[in-house]
């Protein structure tokens, strides 16, 4: 999934995030690893608690410390390590050279600020426009991601747009700065379908005219496989298949990647009866010697339960981690 | 066969009230118009985006919200004309679910307390057997019987709406109107509930009501559909007609949006530009007109009826122009993922012949 002589934009080592909660730590995060490149989509799928979200936290080096904890690993951004990074400087980062965008707007936007000031004030910080140059790229930026009039609703408070719409304004103030790098979290997920098609559309419009590479967070297989190049699924805060999109759709390896497609019903297909994966995911809690898939797998055997399997690669770019892979192997 | 469920002209429009002499400044018109019929033992599935009206119509059919006006009989019975006793009565043979059961279920009752409620108050259990039928109810829905003593915070979403099932289904309903109940649930839950709803359905021959903003789920549950827009339907079709050859722009339009699983599935965005507008002041002539891609100078003062066009009903003036083709090009699962489902599945049913077997 790499070009190769080419260094990546973002490579996570063995990330390892903790959560300390009633005094005993938990694993949200463990060893997770991936890279992204200039230009390329990544998308993070996963169920509620499989760590996706975790990931993207520690990224930005948003994680609630305590009770967070970073145990382990690293995360650099062009070069740089990012866990090593002052405060200050990683400030700096975000909302300049990383953009974020959120589920919630309205949560992530400040109520008492207008979308406008919102964006000129992080001009301003980050590319040191004068206020009548910060307001006029703000503007601009609001026309770009299709606000409508957006001269006049510049001025407007978030609270008076709709969701669709202050979803914009959050792509705007993200990519306000021209970032290297989109960190995007559930985007789309509490949209209607008709704004989800309209603001997916406008993240690859972007992407292309910018070049900026992004990383998608969601936990729907339909927006990774329409909009995302190279995916990676997690399962119980680990990475259990990695893979270029066409390659995980027509190849799925894991267990849990094949119950999680076959559990989606289909707009464009009659998929009879769905499939159901058996049993829930372990608590973060668990101490877990061996695979954490390997209670709910039909192809688990001793050697499952007792070896946490490795990340290996079946073919290039498509790692899995299951002792049993390729599965046809193991009929 | 007559049908369990008629709904005729089903309207509901709040008065928006302003100011210290909180005099009516307005309407939302929140459902308009909307009619249908429910079959035994079918789904009909109610679909439109946040907004739509599409939870008040569920709502107003049980009277959990008083409707404006319209007629609602199940079983032939006039659900509008009954006094408190009599509402009583219907909710035994009309149940809801919600999204959200949490919600809806009292945090200070067991899951025992909370089932054995409505077998009590509806005379279905005595003290002798409450706690039998509890059980038996638990099991049905796919809970262990320990969880009885259970708290509603205690459980996973997942398992919190089998309690709502469980509550909805004690009263061995004929109809249960089902508001957005996987919406809220991981895909590999949301298998589950769906497969329980279709399971309990084959059981007991109950009809669904089943409101959704998701075409997929829709298509995968329902039998019939009905498309909601500003609070009126749109398209009311068979389900295969909907999906097959969809005939409202808006409905082409969604089912366009729907992200699909499957990186080669060709993208035919027919992307309806804007938002959904107010319901309080919803646009003249047809409500889509200021989104859809087909409208005319008419759509803007004339508003479409509903009217019967091949199998369906669809309110547009253009109806007979829709194309042929549906946005939703017909796939499969690929090859690979159905051999290994079957590699899985063989897994799985060795395993089960190996316990029967010790």
């Amino acid at each position: 999934m790499s070009a190769p002589g080419d260094a990546p934009l973002l490579e996570v080592r063995d990330l390892e995030v903790e959560f300390r909660i009633d005094g005993h730590a938990q694993r949200a995060v463990q060893g997770v690893s991936f890279t992204l490149h200039r230009g390329r989509t990544l998308g993070v799928v996963g169920e509620s608690g499989c760590g996706k979200s975790v990931t993207s936290l520690a990224i930005m080096r948003l994680l609630p410390q305590p009770p967070g904890r970073y145990a382990g690993g690293s995360i650099r951004f062009d070069g740089q390590e990012l866990l090593e990074l002052p405060e200050r400087e990683m400030r700096r980062l975000r909302g300049g050279r990383i953009g974020m965008i959120f589920q919630e707007p309205m949560t992530s936007l400040n109520p008492v600020y207008t979308c406008g000031d919102q964006i000129i004030e992080s001009l301003r910080q980050q590319s040191g426009l004068d206020a009548a140059a910060a307001r006029a790229r703000a503007v601009e930026l609001l026309d770009l991601v299709g606000l409508p009039s957006p001269a006049s609703r510049v001025d407007d408070y978030p609270h008076q747009l709709s969701g669709g719409q202050r979803q914009r304004v959050m792509i705007a103030l993200a990519l306000a700065n021209d970032p290297d790098l989109l960190i995007a979290d559930e985007p789309t997920t509490a949209l209607d379908v008709t704004i989800q098609a309209q603001i997916l559309d406008l993240m690859g419009d972007l992407r292309r005219r910018t070049g900026a590479a992004v990383l998608l967070v969601t936990h729907d297989l339909g927006v990774v496989a329409q909009t995302c190049e190279d995916v990676v699924v997690m399962y119980a805060g680990r990475i259990v298949e990695r893979a270029p999109v066409a390659a995980l759709f027509a190849d799925p390896q894991h267990p849990y990647t094949i119950g999680l497609m076959a559990a989606v019903p289909r707009i464009d297909a009659a998929v009879g009866r769905l499939e159901t994966i058996p049993g829930t995911v372990p608590p973060p809690w668990a101490r877990i010697a061996g695979c954490r898939f390997a209670s709910r797998c039909p192809l688990a055997t001793d050697q499952c339960r007792a070896e946490d399997p490795p990340l290996r690669d079946l073919s290039p770019g498509h790692g899995v981690a299951c002792w049993r892979a390729p599965i046809e192997a193991a009929a | 066969m007559s049908p369990v469920l008629r709904v005729r002209g089903l309207t509901k429009h709040f008065p928006v009230r302003r100011g210290m002499l909180r005099r009516v400044v307005g309407t939302v018109q929140a459902v308009t118009d909307v009619s249908f019929d429910l079959a035994e033992g079918e789904t009909l599935a109610i679909v439109g985006e946040s907004g739509c009206g599409k939870s008040t119509i569920g709502r107003s059919l049980l009277r959990l919200i008083e409707p404006t006006s319209g007629a609602v009989s199940l079983d032939g019975e006039d659900v509008m004309a009954l006094d408190a006793r009599g509402l009583r009565d219907m909710r035994k043979r009309m149940q809801i679910i919600f999204q959200d059961p949490y919600g809806s279920l009292n945090p200070r009752m067991s899951v025992a307390e909370t089932l054995a409620e409505p077998l009590r108050l509806h005379g279905l259990a005595g003290p002798d057997d409450v706690d039998a039928k509890v059980a038996e109810l638990l099991e049905t829905c796919g809970l262990q019987p320990w969880h009885a003593g259970r708290f509603p915070h205690e459980f996973s979403g997942g398992q919190r709406q089998r309690v709502g099932i469980a509550r909805a289904l004690a009263t061995r309903p004929r109809v249960i109107v089902c508001d957005e109940p996987v919406s809220a649930l991981d895909v590999s839950v949301q298998a589950q509930i769906v497969n329980l709803l279709q399971d309990l359905q084959a059981e007991f021959g109950i009809a669904y009501v089943f409101i959704s903003h998701d075409l997929a789920v829709v298509r995968h549950m329902a039998a019939r559909v009905a498309v909601v827009y500003l609070g009126r339907v749109v398209e009311l079709a068979a389900a295969s007609d909907l999906f097959a050859a969809p005939r409202h722009p808006y409905t082409r339009s969604l089912i366009a949006a729907a992200p699909r699983p499957d990186p080669d599935a060709p993208v035919d965005r027919q992307q309806v530009a804007g938002d959904l507008p107010s319901a309080l002041a919803p646009p003249p002539g047809c409500a889509f007109h200021p989104r859809c891609p087909m409208a005319e100078a008419r759509c803007r003062i004339d508003r479409p009826e509903l009217r019967r066009v091949g199998g369906s009903e669809v309110a547009c003036h253009f109806a007979e122009r829709a194309p042929d083709r549906s946005p939703a090009v017909e796939r499969t699962r690929s090859d690979a993922l159905r051999k290994r489902l079957a590699v899985l599945q063989a897994a799985r049913d060795n395993t089960a012949e190996d316990a029967a077997h010790a």
